[in-house]
């Protein structure tokens, strides 16, 4: 009964697009089809918000500062990898930069985690006022000042532009191509394997999983190294395809998949990569209209129009599993 | 009660730090034993200019902040290297607002009411500059603005200025050039609709070119946080223009031309605002061939303009921008006031702007008109190998 309650809802968004693109023609086929691809990337973001609130049920507001941080990674990396003349292709650096821009993401995600969350979650166990929820927030936002201003201090506020990686005409094509095989890895990870059941295990209830001897603080510090490097993958695509680099760059697209994570209903990942795409194409559409200045408007009212139909979002049930 | 007990200790331990730093900083500040007594600004007894600056040091255009700083450095410094004004040095109090018009507002009244200035140069953005024209106008300080082009920024009261044109003269001017000189006729426009700048300026544009004969065929607003500009630039291609009017800052341009070049729509099809001076090489190597209206360009040939760039390379070893050469023109406005106002007060040196005639700036000649704005010439400027080039002036004064 449950599932295809969803499974409508799918089928409905998917008679929506067809409608809105039997009207329009071509270009709204166009704007749906950058909706997409820009909903893929902000889903890569917005799994990042959803796999943390799954397991620790907190909103990891540093998440967007470390999908700007990755961009600065990514960016720095690729120059210094770079071919010096300008002839020899520089695909290869991008690939190196973008590789290692991942590992140094995965790291500073785990190093908020150590330093900002791990602490006051030891302290708090057991403890169960709600304190345990409002006191890792707060934290969190701090994280975020701190971290953007850090970025500023570190490299400036000057604007920089990404280096041009790939053939400019196809690279929404490729945004897409990575955008959507990262989710395909991700989804492998969370059902395929130990690491991911041991994930969806914490999830469910964090003091059993340990009673099962699962060592739940290794399980919680992998997931923000996922979750950081999807973001890096994430930000790095941001850069080649739309978005110079600089230290605020991350409350933009931030803000977007925040929402997108809620929309899709937060802890559930396919919801969030669903929500991303909303997202992205209810976006998009926006701007072939006349209305194209209020986009953060019109995203808002759908996300309160989602939450006054569904309170957990689209795909989000409760009680049911989150990772 | 021991917690609440500390808590009253260390409070008033912080008031008496606060408290002694503060009699010494109004000591050191009024010099002599007459003291803080008139409220609105420092007494005629002081024995420097004190001179708040407000601009966005960071933020999304950190770039424009610290060339106009560095501008209005170079002609401070030239002041008080031959001497001062009246014997007196000029002293600079800088503000960063990180690009934030809340953050603008506080910072002008930071500077009016703890470092007691006696004028206010600030802000590049006319978001930014509004807000804080608001405050120093109802504190009765003058304030110039370097290169606020929007017209409402000097109609909040009388002591807020400017040493650049309106966005009438700037709309008027690229409208002109736009059917005039090259001769297009159909116009697509791309502007950011919750900016005073951008929405300000599309806004004049569109009126003259009406005038003209043009047509705009498309109209696009978005929001300036806008990063993917995909289906906008779809759908301008669509309405097939001869050129696209995009008056936005440089940090929206620069992705926008890329977005637009990766469409098969070339850079010489944009023609802009003074928001794009200031931009990286490597960014403008997407928009060959682009026109803009500006204040200045860094080949103008004017010799007060050339004698500027000859200084500014000297010192920072860059070429100038029309920022900072604002910058440079609004402290040397400031400086020319200095030396004509009657009394040292806010109010003297708020006169002696407003009679400001026939000043030789670096952008050109500067008269204060009873608007409180500047009347001036506009420079057409193209973007040619990656470099800024002087093309043409617009003359408004007609």
């Amino acid at each position: 009964m449950k599932l295809s309650k969803s499974l409508l809802l799918r089928v409905g968004a998917a008679v929506l697009i067809a409608a809105l693109i039997a009207a329009g023609g071509r270009k709204v086929i166009d704007a749906v089809w950058a909706g997409v691809q820009q909903g893929a990337m902000i889903a890569l973001v917005a799994l990042g918000y959803t796999m943390v609130y799954g397991i620790l049920k907190l909103i990891n507001f540093a998440h967007s500062e470390v999908f700007m941080m990755s961009a600065y990674f990514g960016l720095k990396l690729t120059e210094g990898f770079g071919p010096k003349d300008a002839s020899a292709s520089p695909v290869f650096a991008g690939v190196i930069g973008t590789l290692s821009a991942m590992v140094l993401a995965g790291i500073l995600g785990v190093v908020v985690e150590k330093i900002a969350y791990a602490p006051l979650r030891s302290r708090t166990r057991g403890k169960s006022n709600t304190n345990t929820r409002i006191t890792p927030l707060v934290t969190a936002l701090g994280m975020s000042v701190l971290l953007q201003n850090l970025a500023q201090v570190i490299f400036g506020t000057r604007r920089e532009s990404y280096p041009q990686l790939l053939p400019i005409n196809n690279v929404r094509l490729i945004v897409f191509v990575v955008a959507v095989a990262m989710m395909g890895a991700l989804q492998l990870l969370v059902y395929g394997t130990w690491f991911g059941k041991a994930m969806r295990a914490v999830s469910v209830n964090m003091e059993a999983a340990r009673l099962m001897g699962i060592r739940t603080s290794r399980i919680i510090a992998m997931t923000f190294v996922t979750g950081s490097m999807l973001a890096a993958v994430g930000a790095i695509l941001f850069c080649l395809s739309q978005s110079q680099v600089y230290p605020t760059m991350g409350t933009i697209i931030g803000t977007r998949s925040f929402v997108a994570a809620v929309i899709g209903g937060i802890g559930n990942i396919p919801g969030a990569m669903l929500g991303g795409v909303l997202i992205g194409v209810v976006g998009e559409l926006t701007k072939l209209t006349d209305y194209s200045g209020l986009q953060d408007v019109i995203i808002f009212v759908v996300l309160i129009g989602v939450l006054l139909v569904r309170p957990t979002g689209l795909l989000g049930k409760a009680g049911t599993e989150k990772v | 009660m021991i917690g609440r007990r500390r808590w009253i200790s260390a409070l008033a331990g912080a008031l008496a730090v606060a408290a002694s730093i503060g009699c010494g900083q109004s000591g050191g500040a009024s010099g002599s034993a007459s003291g803080s007594g008139s409220g609105a600004g420092p007494a005629a007894a002081d024995s420097e200019w004190r001179v708040g600056v407000y601009l966005g040091l960071s933020g999304p255009d950190a770039q424009f902040g610290i060339q106009t700083r560095e501008g209005i450095e170079l002609a401070v410094d030239e002041v008080n290297a031959a001497g001062g004004v009246k014997g007196k040095k000029i002293k600079l109090l800088v503000e960063d607002d990180k690009g934030n018009p809340t953050e603008a507002n506080n910072k002008v009244l930071q500077l009016i009411d703890r470092d007691k200035v006696i004028a206010i140069l600030g802000e590049v953005a006319s978001s930014r500059s509004k807000p804080g024209g608001i405050v120093a106008n109802s504190k009765k300080i003058p304030m110039i603005t370097p290169s606020s082009t929007n017209a409402d920024v000097t109609k909040v009261g009388p002591f807020v200025f400017r040493v650049c044109f309106i966005d009438d003269v700037q709309g008027l001017a690229g409208a002109r050039f736009v059917v005039n000189t090259l001769q297009k006729k159909k116009v697509a426009m791309i502007y950011a609709t919750d900016d005073l700048y951008s929405s300000g300026l599309a806004n004049e544009f569109e009126k003259e070119l009406k005038v003209l004969g043009g047509e705009i065929v498309i109209k696009k607003g978005f929001l300036k946080t806008e990063t993917n500009f995909t289906t906008y630039v779809n759908e301008i291609k669509d309405a097939k223009p001869d050129i696209i009017y995009a008056p936005v800052y440089y940090d929206v341009m620069a992705p926008l031309a890329k977005q637009a070049k990766a469409a098969g729509v070339s850079g010489e099809m944009f023609v802009g605002g003074d928001g794009w001076d200031g931009m990286a090489a490597e960014d403008l190597g997407n928009m060959e061939g682009a026109y803009f209206t500006n204040h200045y360009a860094p080949d103008v040939p004017w010799a007060n303009a050339q004698a500027f760039r000859k200084k500014y390379t000297d010192r920072f070893k860059h070429d100038p921008t029309g920022m900072s050469a604002m910058g440079f023109d609004a402290a040397g406005v400031l400086v020319d006031a200095f030396k004509r106002a009657k009394q040292d007060t806010p109010q003297g040196v708020r006169d002696a702007i407003a009679e400001t005639k026939g000043f030789g700036g670096a952008t050109g000649t500067i008269s204060i008109n009873a608007e409180r704005n500047a009347e001036k010439d506009v420079v057409i400027v193209q973007i040619k190998d990656k470099q800024y080039k002087f093309h043409s002036v617009v003359g408004d004064k007609k």
